[in-house]
């Protein structure tokens, strides 16, 4: 996977976020602190926000250029993007929760079918239950099945573990390890937490003040033995 | 002159309900379109659809006269591409009833789709659901009691229409006459008992109408 983020240019009211990038990571942190614009870069990409300016490009298809005013619509990026509490529909069961966008892949043998996704997120014992009965990380689960099952070129998580206490992430985090290592569907992951970022990224983009400071490794970024300059505080 | 009161009644709720499901679709939309986002032209739209609510009843039904008369713009258009009669038939009922009722649905309908978290909209299209699948499996079911309250509310109102009906309408009987009609016809030829016949059957249709849009509120509330 390469998106390329050009002159992009993000505005609303006093706040201004300013990028230019290319990630090729299989599993992409953004990191900064709250406010820095990482929410609404993930909704950039996924075509839920309109920037002032720029142009986003995944894998050589051009999915926004304000210069050429063209905006692909978010339902034909190919991108699925699971936000902070889930989202998960509530009039709905699970199981039609995760078919909502279920669309099986042409390649043989699939890599992301319905019961390989269950499986793997152990969703089998949740999928008559309603929402409402849910708990935080089952919701997760489910909200990552879901789009998972879209079968995406790229998935966007939004602070997927940031309302969970801290016995609930450790049951969370390595699900999301999983889904990294069997599915091979690349991530970007929005984090303010470096412990979430050294367990699931391999490339850290840093926001800060309505910029871009970094762009390293997480070990680059959280080991200070390695590279000092790239230190973050902890 | 002994009116039939269950022709009258039955008369009534068609006009009504038949007003009620003609301006729904349109009015969904509208009710959607209000409350999502900004776009040129909004509160132009805001005000014209709130102003059958404030306009006096039977302003309104001059200015249908006018656009549904032989020479008005509509009027004609009917007369002479379908062939179709309006003013002073059972249609301009129909018309009446559901621009006076119109506001409502849209206003009721308004409120349940802004209760719906744009987050789950937003989500849909993420998973590959166009604008209309979105709204028909995630909006439209998720504002389902707020719609139904908007429904019953605009039928009420569609059900006790007088000001408009009685300019574009007329007093016809077995062509025209709604309950509010001929309420009014018999009080003003002195038949106040059966007048007070047809106001009670009147009262209890909107006040269980009313009643089961309070009902829908209450569950949208929840």
């Amino acid at each position: 996977m390469i998106l390329r983020l050009e002159k992009l240019v993000l505005q609303f009211g006093e706040f201004r976020l300013e990028l230019s990038t290319t990630l090729h990571g299989r599993t992409t942190g953004i990191f900064g602190a709250s406010g820095s614009g990482k929410t609404s870069l993930l909704e950039t990409i996924a075509g839920l926000r309109r920037p002032r300016a720029g142009l986003v490009d995944l894998d050589g298809i051009v999915l926004l250029n304000t210069e050429g005013k063209f905006s692909l619509p978010p339902e034909r990026r190919s991108i699925a993007f699971v936000p902070q509490d889930g989202a998960i529909f509530p009039h709905l069961s699970v199981a039609r929760n995760l078919r909502f966008g279920f669309r099986p892949r042409a390649e043989h043998p699939p890599v992301i079918t319905f019961e390989h996704v269950t499986e793997v997120l152990e969703l089998t014992p949740l999928l008559d239950r309603a929402p409402r009965t849910l708990s935080g990380g089952e919701r997760q689960r489910v909200a990552l099945g879901r789009a998972l099952l879209a079968n995406p070129k790229l998935l966007l998580l939004d602070e997927p573990l940031v309302g969970l206490d801290a016995p609930l992430k450790s049951r969370v985090l390595p699900y999301l390890i999983r889904v990294r290592d069997e599915f091979n569907v690349p991530m970007i992951y929005v984090t303010h937490s470096p412990e979430e970022v050294m367990a699931l990224c391999d490339d850290v983009l840093c926001l800060e003040e309505g910029k871009l400071a970094r762009q390293a490794s997480p070990a680059q970024l959280f080991e200070p033995s390695i590279e000092p300059k790239y230190q973050l505080k902890r | 002159m002994a009116p039939d009161i269950w022709q009258i009644t039955r008369f009534t709720i068609a006009m009504a309900a038949v007003s009620t499901l003609l301006i729904l679709p349109a009015g969904l939309l509208v009710a959607w379109a209000l409350a999502r986002g900004t776009w040129l032209g909004k509160s132009l739209v805001e005000t014209l659809v709130a102003l059958p609510l404030v306009m006096p009843p039977v302003a309104t039904g001059l200015i249908l006269l006018k656009l549904f008369g032989r020479f008005g713009v509509l009027g004609n258009f009917l007369q002479e591409t379908f062939g179709i009669e309006v003013v002073f038939t059972w249609r301009a009922v129909v018309v009446a009833s559901a621009v006076m009722a119109f506001p409502l649905l849209v206003r009721t309908a308004r409120v349940a789709f802004e209760d719906v978290d744009p987050r789950l909209e937003q989500v849909a299209r993420t998973l590959g659901a166009g604008r209309w699948r979105t709204f028909f499996t995630i909006t439209l079911p998720l504002a389902r009691n707020g719609a139904i309250a908007g429904v019953l509310l605009s039928f009420a109102r569609a059900l006790g229409e007088f000001g408009a009906t009685i300019m574009i309408a007329g007093y016809i009987p077995g062509a025209t006459a709604t309950l509010s009609l001929s309420i009014y016809q018999l009080v003003q030829l002195g038949h106040d008992d059966k007048a007070l016949r047809l106001l009670i059957v009147s009262v209890a249709i909107s006040f269980v109408a009313v009643l089961l849009s309070e009902f829908f509120i209450r569950r949208t509330r929840r």
